[in-house]
């Protein structure tokens, strides 16, 4: 893991006693509530429904056991006792006070850690595939980039006052576990063709939101060493040009899609020309520099299959199950990854109370060389973990309530806040989601139906990412009361897709119904081993809008009668 | 729905606190935590008057977001949102009971 | 208007004028519109600063460039920071004399502002009133250095950390 030298440790110290002088210039009346607010977003603190709300920045989602005990400490201290994990890797507190803020930014950067541009219109949080440095099919490690770009991207001069916020996702792997295709710059670490050089894959304008799109391929192969350059030549720009008469338009998607990729391209290479790359990029130094705290730990050599894990799993099903759904192989022989479910039935999915924390904290100390991940599916990843200790981790996990097999499953899904805390919402996600895993409840029937990720968002803003779901659950308000649109056929994977309607919208209490009936469509026609993307896409939209609209159809009658 | 520059009525004065973000109500006297010590406005006056009140607490440091609201009164005449956003503001998560202002007001809470 | 730069407040040498007739004798500022007219007919050794817009394109302004003591990009808000990304280009452009930052900033934009290549901030009076002289020192001081490099007026943290890569006692430049 990185950790701060002095001048990052300086840095965030002073970044601290910046926000204890803004709160103060807010009270004494310095700074307007207008003035402030874009100020106290660049440091993640929201104005929601019942309270402010804290987002702290797990940057591209790898904790240390002490920083999530520290979270746990900070939740039970200034919060409520928990903490909720996000699409974009990062925990927020739902219920800290204002005045309280300035010494949660202390405790944060005891442990490395701070609350910088998790929001605000500027570059947000780097995010990253949560199986970094452990997935077979990785070129590098995307973590040294992410890092650098984090650093580059802190309290940047000119890069502060965008038009919009603006997110960057990195992945090194062929399968896309980092969403690429739906940020703002989408990384991919690759190998040239000819030469063997590593560099990136850079795609501009994805996102989510009101206005969907996939981002565009701006440049095939950029040389590893000129990505900051690079990113500066694609900010500036954006920066310049972005719209900002309209803020549904300001994204930098919209301006790729107004002038077109190739002159968006074309501005950008205009630009990047006119930089000297020598004098912006990082010098090689400092990339190894970066690159050495991400060594993979001391591994011992193990044989692929652990006896023991078999023999328990023999005699344990339970065990058994919950290493077909959560565990992930890892690159090194005898080891693998284990995902902590936060999606508990009856629970708000990535929610984990500070006892989860402590618990999954002890769990990454004793068994997986002191290091957590936080992935968008919001749930928690053990990344390096013997499989020889696989059973004890499984019996801990089952002792803290935490070890619910369904990751991928029906039941694993991701829901923004919504209502019930964000006050930009249009409708409930916490509860759709509550009762559409309460519906497909019982753990045989989740294996029987596969993989199958449902996504719920509380309004068009899609901090749910219901549109890259093979169902998508999006929370609207029509006539005064909640009303639910039904996307299918989204994909967050390296075959990025979005979702499509299936029909009209319709009332919270006929979600799960409407959910149980595209699930019927697919078990009827599923080929032998075929998942519930690969057959929607076989087969097509038609029979999934039949079934779903001869439902809404019918609820909308027995409504009127 | 009202129209714009028209406020709604009956409505009560809601807003957060500055400081530590608790939602406020704005009584006859100040501000309180409890909705049912909210002023309702019944008629366009003290509307204005409210809305009046919303811009210069927001001057003086008090509160932010503050906003009127629309009402009704239930059984027992205590004002309750008309829209189940503001509902939701005034109870609490609808999913955890235990947290917000529904928690301190439900008898389980043993008080 | 209240005129800033890093060393606290100044006076504004510029007299703002509307229009290009450059009837002022000593150091005037005139709008973009008119920039040829005042520039044609200024008098020798009088200084001349324009006021532009944040979307201007740099290239329209490079031919005058030469000729102008002062260049003023205004700050619709403090929020649109187009003006920081046009500084940054009228520097490469080869820019040297005074760049002037016109709008409602806040105290916090004065070190961005100063890193972007700006030399100081004309604020309206209403903000200037809120926001004393301190806060804005202050601010400019908040960090030490930042992680950017070929921005700030002081050596990045990447330069620091280079140096001391390259520092003869090699015992304290390791990472911890
Ligand atoms: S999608 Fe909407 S409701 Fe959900 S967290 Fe984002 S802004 Fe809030």
């Amino acid at each position: 893991m990185y950790r701060y030298d002095e001048f990052d440790e300086r840095f965030v110290r002073e970044r601290v006693a910046q926000f204890r002088d803004q709160v103060a210039r807010r009270l004494d009346g310095s700074l307007t509530e207008e003035e402030f607010k874009p100020l106290r977003l660049r440091n993640g603190v929201y104005l929601q429904l019942h309270a402010y709300m804290l987002r702290i920045a797990v940057p591209y989602g790898t904790l240390s056991g002490r920083q999530l005990r520290q979270l746990a400490l900070i939740a039970e201290r200034y919060d409520r006792g928990y903490g909720h994990f996000t699409t974009r890797q990062n925990i927020q507190f739902n219920w800290p006070k204002l005045r309280d803020v300035p010494a949660i930014l202390d405790l944060l950067a005891d442990v490395e850690m701070h609350c910088i541009q998790t929001s605000g219109n500027c570059i947000r949080n780097v995010t990253a595939d949560h199986f970094a440095g452990v997935a077979a099919d990785e070129v590098e490690d995307p973590r040294p980039t992410a890092e650098l770009i984090r650093q580059w991207s802190t309290n940047h001069p000119e890069f502060c006052y965008l038009p919009r916020k603006f997110k960057v996702a990195v992945t090194g792997a062929e399968e896309d576990r980092a969403a690429i295709g739906v940020h703002d710059v989408g990384l991919r670490l690759l190998r040239h063709p000819e030469t063997g050089a590593l560099g990136y894959r850079v795609l501009v304008g994805g996102g989510l939101g009101r206005t969907p799109i996939v981002g565009k391929v701006v440049r095939e192969f950029l040389p590893k060493a000129e990505l900051l350059a690079y990113l500066e030549a694609v900010m500036r720009v954006y920066n310049a040009e972005g719209r900002r008469d309209n803020k549904y338009k300001a994204r930098v998607k919209i301006l790729v899609h107004e002038l077109g990729e190739e002159e968006f391209a074309r501005r950008v290479e205009a630009e990047f020309a006119q930089l000297d790359g020598p004098s912006i990029n990082a010098d090689p130094e400092e990339v190894a520099r970066i690159a050495a705290y991400f060594a993979p730990p001391a591994y011992e050599s193990l044989p692929a299959r652990s006896a023991r894990l078999e023999a328990a799993k023999a005699t344990n099903p339970a065990l058994a199950g919950f290493v077909t759904t959560n565990v992930f192989p890892h690159r090194v022989p005898g080891y693998a990854a284990v995902t902590v479910s936060l999606k508990l039935i009856g629970g708000a999915p990535g929610d984990a109370t500070a006892e989860q924390m402590r618990a999954v904290a002890d769990l990454a100390e004793r068994y997986s060389f002191d290091e957590l991940r936080v992935s968008h599916h919001q749930n928690l990843v053990l990344p390096h973990v013997r499989q020889d200790d696989l059973p004890a981790v499984f019996a801990a996990l089952a002792a803290a309530g935490l070890a619910t097999a369904n990751v991928g499953l029906v039941t694993d899904i991701i829901a923004c806040p919504g209502l019930d805390y964000c006050a930009l919402a249009t409708a409930r996600s916490i509860p759709i989601a509550q009762s559409v895993a309460e519906r497909f409840r019982d753990p045989v029937r989740q294996q029987e139906i596969g993989p199958l990720n449902i996504k719920i968002s509380g309004c068009i803003n899609a901090c749910g990412h219901h549109h890259v779901g093979h169902i998508g659950i999006l929370g609207l308000e029509k006539n005064g009361i909640e009303n639910y649109q039904i996307t299918l056929g989204g994909d967050a994977s390296e075959k990025t897709a979005l979702g499509e309607r299936l029909g009209p919208g319709i009332a919270a209490e006929e979600v799960p119904e409407a959910i149980e009936r595209l699930v019927e469509v697919y078990l009827a026609a599923r080929g032998a081993g075929e998942s519930f993307i690969d057959t929607t896409r076989r087969i097509g939209l038609e029979p999934f809008k039949a079934a779903f609209q001869s439902f809404a159809r019918k609820e909308v009658q027995d409504a009127a009668a | 729905m009202a129209k714009p520059n028209q406020p709604p009525l009956p409505s009560i004065l809601i807003a957060n606190d500055l400081l530590d973000g608790e939602v406020l109500f704005r009584t006859v006297s100040g501000w309180s935590p409890a909705v049912a010590d909210a002023l309702v406005a019944e008629d366009l006056a003290t509307a204005r008057q409210l809305e009046a009140e919303a811009a210069a607490a927001t001057r003086r440091q008090e509160v932010v977001d503050a906003y009127l609201v629309e009402i009704a009164r239930d059984a027992a005449g205590r004002p309750v949102p008309t829209h189940y956003r503001e509902r939701i503001k005034t109870l609490g998560p609808s999913h955890r009971p235990d947290l917000g202002k529904q928690a301190a007001e439900a008898p389980a809470a043993g008080r | 208007m209240p005129l800033l730069d890093r060393h606290g407040w100044r006076d504004d040498p510029f007299e703002r004028l509307e229009n290009g007739l450059v009837a002022a004798a000593g150091s005037v500022l005139v709008p973009w519109a008119v920039v040829a007219e005042a520039l044609a007919s200024r008098r020798p050794g009088q200084a001349l600063g324009v006021e532009v817009a944040n979307d201007l394109d740099p290239a329209a302004l490079r031919p005058q460039l030469a000729g102008l003591d002062l260049v003023s990009i205004v700050f619709p808000s403090y929020a649109d920071g187009r003006g920081f990304s046009l500084a940054r280009r009228l520097r490469r452009l080869g820019f040297e004399r005074r760049l002037r930052a016109r709008g409602p900033l806040i105290a916090d934009q004065l070190a961005d502002a100063l890193a972007c290549g700006f030399d100081e901030i004309e604020l309206d009076e209403a903000s200037a009133g809120r926001q004393p002289i301190e806060q804005w020192l202050r601010a400019a001081e908040a960090f030490t250095a930042n992680y950017q490099r070929g921005y700030a007026t002081t050596e990045s943290i990447l330069e620091r950390r280079r140096a001391r890569r390259n520092a003869p006692d090699r015992e304290t430049a390791g990472a911890f």
